[in-house]
Formats: structure tokens, sequence, C-alpha cells
């Protein structure tokens, strides 16, 4: 080993984190140096060793359950929480008010026949998974004419699929996500560098304006439902952004 | 660790915690229970320790603010296997930054793959190198991580992490071929 690529940058090559001009310089000086040539044949090989020999250990089925459990020791009871009074106000307000505001800040337990089949949290939860990387999307187009058709057979319903890049929020494609359990559809717009999720289930609910938004852990939310669809964008983007993307999908 | 789990841990979790952590956490059990398995080389003590982590985990949930949920949980899991170490095996965690490698002369492809090609070969060769090693190995062969994400995990500077890899390949390259050799003659 006394070529200087063979001890560093041969890794990086091998495990795809060169940056492009690292990879071509290296690639240019493999056709000359035998010796590189060899040891990244060996690696390979041996990379190709340890992933198909089955050394991957998964956990066993009862340690989940055990971990189940212990999660649910350390978890409070609902009846156990200390509610801060501000809480019991909201509460009270949000009652007193207008019931369909207010179901999407409280757990679904809350109103019954107005709300919604999710919670705020499960909208963010979803919301943050799909930012991790290869999470955003199944099917990734901006063109309405692939997305619509690809949801066919795979949901009980088609969401209606529009792309809106004139108007600034070009569509990125689409994804199948769980939602409250159930399938939905999630549409994937993008604003500036922002990713907006539309997710998409259908409802016998009647139509509502598009509700005032939601806000928690620094995301926006606006819900509406119209044409026996249920719809909930969300995003980080702000909400005027948001809300003008929600009335584009409205009309 | 780079203190993201760290902090009291000691807030009231809540149902809507719980049902944050069974979808953002659990997931990754089986890459927590793997990392713990070769890290501690024993699948008892692993299922232990993994246990351990993961519930240490969910205590400091509230301490994690969104973001690759796998490295978070696997750089507590990590701590976890080197204070069980440190308690239960302290002799293995002596026995690293123990010599520069001096320049090996590198076995051939075809011997590398013979001898690579038996999982328990394989696995005793992982298992002979040191914790440090092992583990950079472990996530990226075998858990996929990025650079990125095995520095955050291992706590390495990312700048370090190639040549982390590079060390450790060699040291399997070395005992895949140089350990066993009447085993390896056998074979061959």
């Amino acid at each position: 080993m006394s070529c200087d690529f063979t001890r560093t940058a041969l890794h990086g090559y091998l495990d795809g984190e060169l940056d492009a001009t690292g990879a071509a310089e290296f690639e240019r000086h493999l056709e000359s140096c035998r010796e590189c040539t060899t040891a990244l044949g060996a690696e390979e090989s041996l990379r190709s060793s340890l992933q198909r020999s089955g050394l991957y250990e998964s956990a066993p089925v009862g340690l989940r359950k055990k971990i189940r459990a212990g999660l649910d020791a350390a978890t409070a009871s609902p009846a156990a929480i200390r509610i801060p009074a501000w809480r019991w106000l909201a509460a009270a307000a949000s009652i007193l008010l207008v019931a369909s505001v207010s179901w999407f800040a409280w757990p679904r337990v809350q109103n019954s026949a107005a709300s919604a089949p999710f919670s705020a949290s499960e909208i963010i939860d979803a919301h943050v998974r799909s930012l991790q990387p290869g999470h955003l999307t199944d099917i990734a187009s901006s063109d309405q004419h692939n997305v619509k058709p690809w949801f066919n057979g795979k949901l009980a319903f088609v969401p209606p699929v529009k792309d809106f890049a004139d108007e600034g929020f070009p569509l990125v494609g689409g994804r199948l996500d769980v939602l409250g359990g159930q399938n939905v559809a999630a549409l994937v717009y993008s604003r500036r560098k922002h990713f907006i999720n539309v997710f998409v289930l259908p409802t016998r609910e009647p139509d509502t304006p598009i509700h005032p938004p939601g806000l928690r852990q620094g995301y926006q939310w606006r819900h509406w439902r119209r044409q026996g669809m249920e719809y909930c964008a969300i995003s980080d983007v702000s909400d005027s952004d948001l809300y003008e993307l929600a009335q584009l999908l409205y009309q | 660790m780079s203190g993201s789990d760290q902090g009291k841990g000691s807030d009231v979790l809540d149902a809507q915690d719980r049902a944050r952590f069974e979808q953002l956490v659990l997931p990754h059990l089986d890459a927590a229970f793997n990392l713990a398995r070769w890290l501690l080389k024993s699948r008892a003590d692993c299922e232990d320790v993994a246990q351990e982590a993961m519930l240490r985990a969910y205590r400091f949930f509230r301490g994690f603010h969104g973001g690759d949920a796998r490295a978070w949980l696997l750089q507590i899991v990590r701590n976890t296997c080197y204070t069980w170490l440190e308690k239960n095996r302290p002799v293995e965690l002596m026995t690293e930054f123990d010599e520069e490698l001096h320049p090996q002369p590198s076995a051939s492809p075809e011997a590398l793959a013979i001898a690579g090609d038996n999982r328990e070969r394989l696995t005793r060769a992982l298992e002979t190198l040191p914790p440090r090693f092992r583990e950079v190995l472990v996530l990226r062969e075998l858990e996929g991580c990025s650079y990125k994400e095995i520095a955050s995990i291992t706590a390495i500077p990312i700048g370090t992490v190639m040549s982390a890899l590079a060390r450790a390949r060699q040291r399997l390259h070395r005992a895949l071929t140089h350990a066993s050799p009447q085993e390896a003659s056998r074979e061959l």
C-alpha cells in the first residue's frame, strides 16, 4: 500500500461519500493505479460478504413487548397528569367557541361527531417523518397526470391532484401515508425551499370552510372538508403561504 | 456525547409522547438491537442493554427535537453499551488505540472472498476488532449509515470517519486472512 489514495479516498469512494470532483479524480487515478484497482476489488468483495452473510441481527419479538410494557409504565395515565390552569381555560373556551375549530388542538375524544379522524400530533409526526431522507415521496413527479393515476388501486379513493407551479407551489410528488389508522394520500408541494404535505382522505361530513390555522412545534396546519374529502395541509412555511395553497386547493 | 440526550429526563411523559415515541423511535428497535449485539458480542446481554437504552431514550424523549431519530437512538444505545462494558468487561475497552497500523501486504481479493464467505468466520473476525473499529463497520456495512450519521452516533469528528473505516477494514482483512491460517488452509 504505497499509494496514498489507498488509505483514504478509496474508502470515501467505496462508500459514495466523495464529492463529485473527488470521485472523478479518484476514477482517473484508478485507470493508472493497479494497486488501487486491486484494493477496491478486495473492499467490494469484503463488503458484499458482510452484507450477504446474514450478520444483521433483528430484535426478538419478545423484546418489543417488554419494551412496550416498560414504556407504558413510564407514561403517566391521563388522569394522573396535572393539567395547567390555562389548558382548562383553553378547553372551556374551545368548547364555548366553535367545536369545529377546536377539534384539532385536542385529542380526538374531545369532540365526537365533528372530529377529524386524526390528531394534531399525528399530522406533525407524519410531516416530520416525510422530511427524513428518502421518505418524502413514493412517486416523485411534478406532473399531476403522473401522480394522480399512481394512487389508483393503492387507495379506495382517488385524491384530486393539481400542480400549482404557476402560483408558486410546484407539485413535488405523492406518497401513501397512514393517519389515525387509515390509509391516506399525501400530496407534496414545495414553496421556495420548504415542503408542504397535504393529506387527503374521504369523509362523509359536510363541507367546511378552511379552518383557522393550528400551530405547534413550529409547524402550522390548515384543515378543511370539501366535496367528500378531508384535507389537512401542514408545513413550516408561513401561514399566509399555507393559506394561499389551501385556497388554491379549495377551488 | 453531543448533549442531545442529556438533561434531566425527568418530565412526566404523557400519552402523546408515548404515541410519538412509538412512531418515531420504536421502529428503530432492530437497529438498536443489532448495534448492541455487535458491541457486546452476546445476544443475551444485548437484549437487556437494548431494552435499557430504549427506556432511557424514552425518558430523554422530550429532548429530541425532530431530525434523524435512528441516529439519535443509536447514540443512546452506544453510550449505554459502553457504560455496560466499562462496568462488566473493562478489559475489552483497554485494548483500543493500541498500535498505529503498520502497512501490511494486502490480501488478494480471491483469498478474501473465500475467507469472507463464511458467516461464522466473519462473525469471529469482526468480534476480534476493538469495539471502536467494530462499531464503525457495523454502522456502515450492516446499518447503512452515512458518514454524517456515523459521526453523530460515535462522536468521532466527521473528518475522521473515513480514516476510521479505512483502518477498521484493514483490521478486518487481517483478521480474516491471518487469524486462523490452519482453518484457511483447510478450506483452501
